[in-house]
Parts: structure tokens; C-alpha cells; sequence
């Protein structure tokens, strides 16, 4: 089984995340860069469907240079290869420009069986590549699994809503993007950390690609990004004074809320 | 000096490992003293079990200086339970580099997931610092040895299932030494109490008895009256990884005492506006990189099995667990009332690096390397 897995390099959500001031685009500098920890999921679920059968995993990464080190976890993990977009023209690009690239980057190797991907960045949040990416490939796409599972040639995959659970499947060749329940990623081995390093990373600009630089950056992107502000800091909350009564005050207090 | 991209991933990973899996729990494991197998096999999938192990019985296959690295990671996790990962590392190394193949097969790999836990015996009730002189005796019997004596101290004793045992078969002094390999069932093999500790109870430490403990003959590692020296061999790598936990312990400590000075007040300022506690907090740091520097030399030394690797050992162990042992104890000084209590973990780290100035070789016995080389040199 070939297995494409989407990752992404995003701010550390530990830190402190900002946009930069002359085009609101991420500002990376301001931040600890890490591999996106759903992305680690959809990773682990690859390596998990891997070991249970055979096959061999690819990652595949639009970002800067840096993103190597994001690459290097997934590799480290247990991915067996990589491919990294990596062009100055993408800065900015916006989902469906990113898609384009993400299609034909994996259209550089042989055909999936499996294209995994987190259900969205932690970064922009954005959750619209796994769909448009099954338009471009032309692939059914069973989207925010919290379990999957091959049976065969057919993808089988849980979502789960606030409304209950679905249940999903599809014939492979096919996209899965994963949600936050999937699974609880492995840390790299320390052998899977020395091996990294001699795995193949191969790197395309959008040229190599055949992707036409007008489409891509911010220049081109279909959507802006106009203004951001941060998030206003959490008010003080209720205080009820206790006068052997805290009890009872704490009660009347989540009653009015209608939490009780 | 800089760690290369692997060093750097082996250390974030392990210190990520720590933060998850070691620390939430490490105030409690010592307050109960429970000893945490679970969390040893969860940490034996990143490579724990194994760390200097060929790939082929499921190592890691790290150097010394990466080990380092890894261990001083681990200890800002939890001190004890990291340097109980250093000594079952000591002795899968021992019968990785003196076992025969079948005693390689037979142990390694389950050692390297951590299904087989380690334990060194060296040190009897009568002989510590002069290990030369135990009295614990192996007398063969056809096709088996006979072990009778005590051993002290034995971290893991009862938990372990693999003992390397050093026992008496020759003449007198250290010449006269085998190392054996026991499994837990031996017949004859029991242990004492859990013994009561000023620290590192998140491991046991118990008496180990060998009562008539019968063993085949091919549990022998090594060569008969070949013993000292398998038991010293682990001793500069152990010595650098308990030098690696006081300074992980202290680091903890440490960034403990920056975040307090930074959020209490006293006399209308923070204490961190201080320049007293200021520069304290400079001399610490200081320090411990210091210390930390010549750990990493004398791991280099010990990858390149350099000539001077043993007393660069023994002086990298005596200033890391000294340097570690005095910055959490300042570290506890600057917390003031609170340092001394247990929920703040402060107090936990001074106790469990306190003894790491006494064990792998006391820093008296490493003063006695280092001193007995320049002497010989002068003669």
C-alpha cells in the first residue's frame, strides 16, 4: 500500500503566534516552528496501517526551508520518504493555490492507494485542502475520522459530530483526513531519529512541479487576510463571598446559567 | 562544541518523553515509593531499554556523548527513575560487550524493550568503595556455580530479572573476581527488604542474597577471575550518565527557582529585581555549564576510547553530582518555606541527587583516579 501523508510545519501553539505586520501573512520568525500535531496523528495512523499490512509512507510538505525539521519528525517517526515544495513564490498562497501544489507534488510519485491529512492546521485553520484536493485527484474523500480502518480495497472511517457518528467508506484509492481523536501519536524512537537523516527527502520548486508561478503567492491568492487582532484577555470572573453559604451561592450561581 | 541535529532530536524528544510520562507523577512516586515498570517499558519503545545496543537485539546504538544527552533529558523528568534507566543500561552493555552470542540472544533483547529489567551487584554489605576486596563466593560444582553472600544496595533488587552478580572464585583482591548472570527464579536467590531511603525511592533498593544460589556453568560472563574488570568497564559510562541526572535534576531545579523569583514579591519588588538572588542565579547557571562541558569531553573521550576517557570520567562525575547536588539545594533556598515542601518537588530533587555524590564510585574514589594518575605520572 502506498500512503501519502500531508504534513505541515505551523507555529508551536505553546508559543506566542502572531501575522506580520507589512502583509498579514504568518509570521514564522515569532514562533517555534513544530510539525503540526495533527498532522503527527495522521502520520501515526499511517505507520499504524503500514505495520499492519506493508507498504511504504511518503510525507509530502509545502513550506520553507525550515520545514525540514518538520519532515525530519515525520521521518523520524517511521515515514519512509519524503517530498518538500519548497519556493519563495508560495508565500501567502492561499488553500486552493496550496492544493494545486500539494496534487501535483504527489502526482511526482506513483499513484496513492492512501492520501492522509489532518482535518486542519492549527495555524490557519483553513480545513478546506483535504476537499479541494479530492477534486483535483479525482479521489472520494471520507473527511474528520476518528477511526479508520482497510478492509481490502475499501477505506473504512468513523466521523464524529456534535449530532453522533457517521460511518464512512469508500473504494481506494482515496483521502482520509484525520481529527483530533484518532489516536495518540508514538514519539521517534531514537533509532527512527538517527535514521531520518539517510532517508530521501526529494525537493521541487513550483517550476519542477509544472505549477504556473501565477498561481500561486500572495499575489494571486483568491482570499486576504485584511486585518487580525489578538484575542481579547479573559475578563475576571464572578466571585461569590463564603459565609458558610459558598455551597449554595455556587448552585444558585450555575442555575441561573442553566448549567444545573 | 555543537550537537548535531540527531543529538539535538534525541535530547527534545527525551525531554518531551520526561515532561509527559516522569514529571507529573514523580513527587508521588516518591512520596509511595512506587517503582513504575509501565512507564520503563513505554520508555524502552523510544530506545531506553537498549541504549548502546546493537539494532540487531533492539538498541539504539547511541554513543557515549548522545547518551549524555538523553539522560540528563530523562532526570528533568524524574532523577531516580533515570539513572535506574542508567544502570540497566550498565549491564545489558556488560553482557552485550563480555557475553558470549548464546548469552547475548538470550538476554538483550528483552532487555532493550525493558520486559528484562538490570541490576549490577557489585557493592556487599563489607565492601563498597573496596570493591576489590568482596567476599561473596562462587564455587563451581560440575556443571554449575555455587553462590553464597550478600550484596548491598541493589537498585531494581526484586523488580529485575537479570542480576549480574560479581563473586569471589580465585584468590584474594580483584583478581580473583567472576561476573555471573542471574535470572530472577534462581534457586537460592532472594532479596531483602525494600530499604528506607533519604531519596531516590521512585526505585527500590534492596539486599540481595545468595543462599547456595545454583547456577550453570554458562552463566559465567566473561572469563573466571575475569570479573573486575567487566565490573569496572561499566563504570565510566555509568559515571557519565548519573553525572548527566544530577545536572537534568538540578536544570529542573533551576528553571524551578527563575519562574519563583520571577513571580513572588517581597519588600514592594520582585524578587527577581534582586541583584543578589540576580547574580545567584548567574553563579548557577554558570556552574552547570561548566560541569556540562566537561561531561561532554569526557563522553567525547569515552566515544573515542581515548587514553584519559576513565579519569575524565571520574572527574566529570564528581563536579556534575557535586554541582547538581549544590544548585538544588540553592534552588530549594531560594524558594524559601515552600522549597521544603514535598507538593513543590524541590526537595525531592535535592534528596535524589544527594546520593549520586555517593554512588558509581563515591567522589572520594573519584579523587582517588584522578590523584593517583598525576602521581604516577610525577614517579
Amino acid at each position: 500500500m502506498n500512503i501519502v501523508v500531508l504534513v505541515k510545519q505551523v507555529p508551536d501553539t505553546y508559543s506566542e503566534r502572531k501575522l506580520s505586520d507589512a502583509d498579514s501573512t504568518l509570521d514564522r520568525d515569532s514562533a517555534d516552528a513544530v510539525l503540526d500535531e495533527i498532522n503527527e496523528k495522521a502520520v501515526e495512523q499511517a505507520l499504524q496501517i503500514k505495520e499492519a499490512g506493508e507498504g511504504e509512507v511518503t510525507v509530502v510538505c509545502v513550506g520553507p526551508d525550515r520545514a525540514t525539521d518538520a519532515i525530519r519528525k515525520a521521518l523520524s517517526m517511521g515515514a519512509d520518504k519524503a517530498v518538500h515544495v519548497c519556493d519563495d513564490a508560495l508565500h501567502g498562497s492561499d488553500v486552493l493555490a496550496t492544493a494545486k501544489v500539494i496534487a501535483a507534488a504527489i502526482g511526482k510519485g506513483d499513484a496513492p492507494d492512501l492520501v492522509l491529512a489532518g482535518n486542519e492546521a492549527t495555524d490557519g485553520g483553513g480545513g478546506a485542502i483535504p476537499a479541494i484536493l479530492s477534486e483535483l485527484l479525482g479521489l472520494p474523500q471520507l473527511t474528520h475520522a476518528r477511526e479508520v480502518s482497510i478492509e481490502g480495497q475499501t477505506v473504512k472511517a468513523t466521523r464524529e459530530t456534535d449530532e453522533g457518528l457517521t460511518y464512512l467508506e469508500a473504494n481506494l484509492p482515496a483521502i482520509v483526513s484525520v481529527a483530533e481523536k484518532i489516536n495518540e501519536p508514538r514519539y521517534p524512537s531514537f533509532k527512527g531519529i538517527m535514521a531520518a537523516k539517510k532517508k530521501p527527502v526529494d525537493t521541487f520548486t513550483v517550476a519542477d512541479l509544472g505549477v504556473d508561478a501565477g498561481e500561486v503567492g500572495l499575489g494571486n491568492a483568491w482570499s486576504a487576510v485584511t486585518e487580525a487582532a489578538p484575542k481579547p484577555p479573559r475578563a475576571a470572573g464572578q466571585k461569590a463571598e463564603d459565609e458558610g453559604d459558598g455551597g449554595t451561592k455556587i448552585a444558585e450561581y450555575l442555575v441561573t446559567q442553566k448549567l444545573i | 562544541m555543537r550537537l548535531s541535529e540527531e543529538q539535538r532530536a534525541l535530547r527534545d524528544t527525551t525531554t518531551e518523553f520526561a515532561a509527559e510520562h516522569l514529571a507529573p507523577h514523580a513527587v508521588e512516586w516518591d512520596q509511595t515509593k512506587h517503582f513504575p515498570v509501565e512507564v520503563l517499558r513505554k520508555a524502552a519503545q523510544l530506545g531506553l531499554g537498549g541504549l548502546y545496543l546493537p539494532e540487531k537485539f533492539g538498541g539504539a546504538a547511541l554513543g557515549r556523548w548522545d547518551g549524555t544527552l538523553v539522560f540528563e533529558a530523562l532526570a528533568g523528568g524524574c532523577p531516580s527513575i533515570a539513572a535506574y534507566v542508567s544502570i540497566h543500561n550498565m549491564v545489558a552493555t556488560m553482557i552485550d560487550q563480555f557475553g558470549d552470542e548464546a548469552q547475548r540472544h538470550r538476554y538483550l533483547p528483552g532487555m532493550s524493550t525493558m520486559d528484562s529489567p538490570g541490576s549490577y551487584c557489585l557493592t556487599e554489605p563489607d565492601a563498597g568503595s573496596d570493591a576489590g576486596a568482596l567476599s561473596t563466593r562462587a564455587r563451581r560444582e560440575g556443571e554449575h556455580y555455587v553462590l553464597d553472600g550478600f550484596k548491598q544496595f541493589i537498585s531494581g533488587a526484586g523488580h529485575s530479572e537479570v542480576y549480574v552478580v560479581f563473586a569471589r572464585t580465585g584468590g584474594p583482591g580483584p583478581h580473583g573476581i567472576s561476573a555471573f548472570i542471574l535470572d530472577r527464579d534462581t534457586p537460592g536467590l532472594s532479596f531483602g527488604p525494600n530499604e528506607h531511603k533519604m531519596g531516590w525511592n521512585a526505585q527500590p533498593t534492596r539486599q540481595v542474597i545468595l543462599d547456595s544460589a545454583r547456577v550453570p556453568a554458562a552463566a559465567l560472563l566473561g572469563t573466571e577471575n575475569g570479573g573486575f574488570g567487566i565490573a569496572m568497564s561499566a563504570l565510566d559510562g555509568g559515571r557519565l550518565n548519573i553525572g548527566a541526572c544530577s545536572l537534568g535534576g538540578a536544570e529542573a531545579a533551576l528553571g524551578m527557582a527563575v519562574r519563583h523569583l520571577s513571580e513572588r514579591s517581597a519588600f514592594g519588588a520582585r524578587l527577581s529585581q534582586a541583584q543578589a538572588l540576580q547574580f545567584r542565579l548567574a553563579d548557577m547557571r554558570t556552574d552547570l555549564e561548566a560541569a556540562r562541558s566537561l561531561l561532554w569531553r569526557a563522553a567525547t573521550a569515552l566515544d573515542q576510547d581515548a587514553e584519559e576517557a576513565t579519569h575524565l570520567s571520574a572527574m566529570a562525575k564528581r563536579i556534575c553530582t557535586d554541582t547538581g547536588f549544590e544548585v538544588a539545594n540553592q534552588a530549594l533556598q531560594l524558594h524559601g518555606g515552600y522549597g521544603y515542601l514535598a507538593e513543590y518537588g524541590l526537595e525531592k530533587i535535592v534528596r535524589d541527587l544527594r546520593v549520586h555524590q555517593i554512588l558509581e564510585g563515591t567522589n572520594e574514589i573519584m579523587r582517588v583516579i584522578i590523584s593517583r594518575r598525576m602521581l604516577a605520572e610525577a614517579a
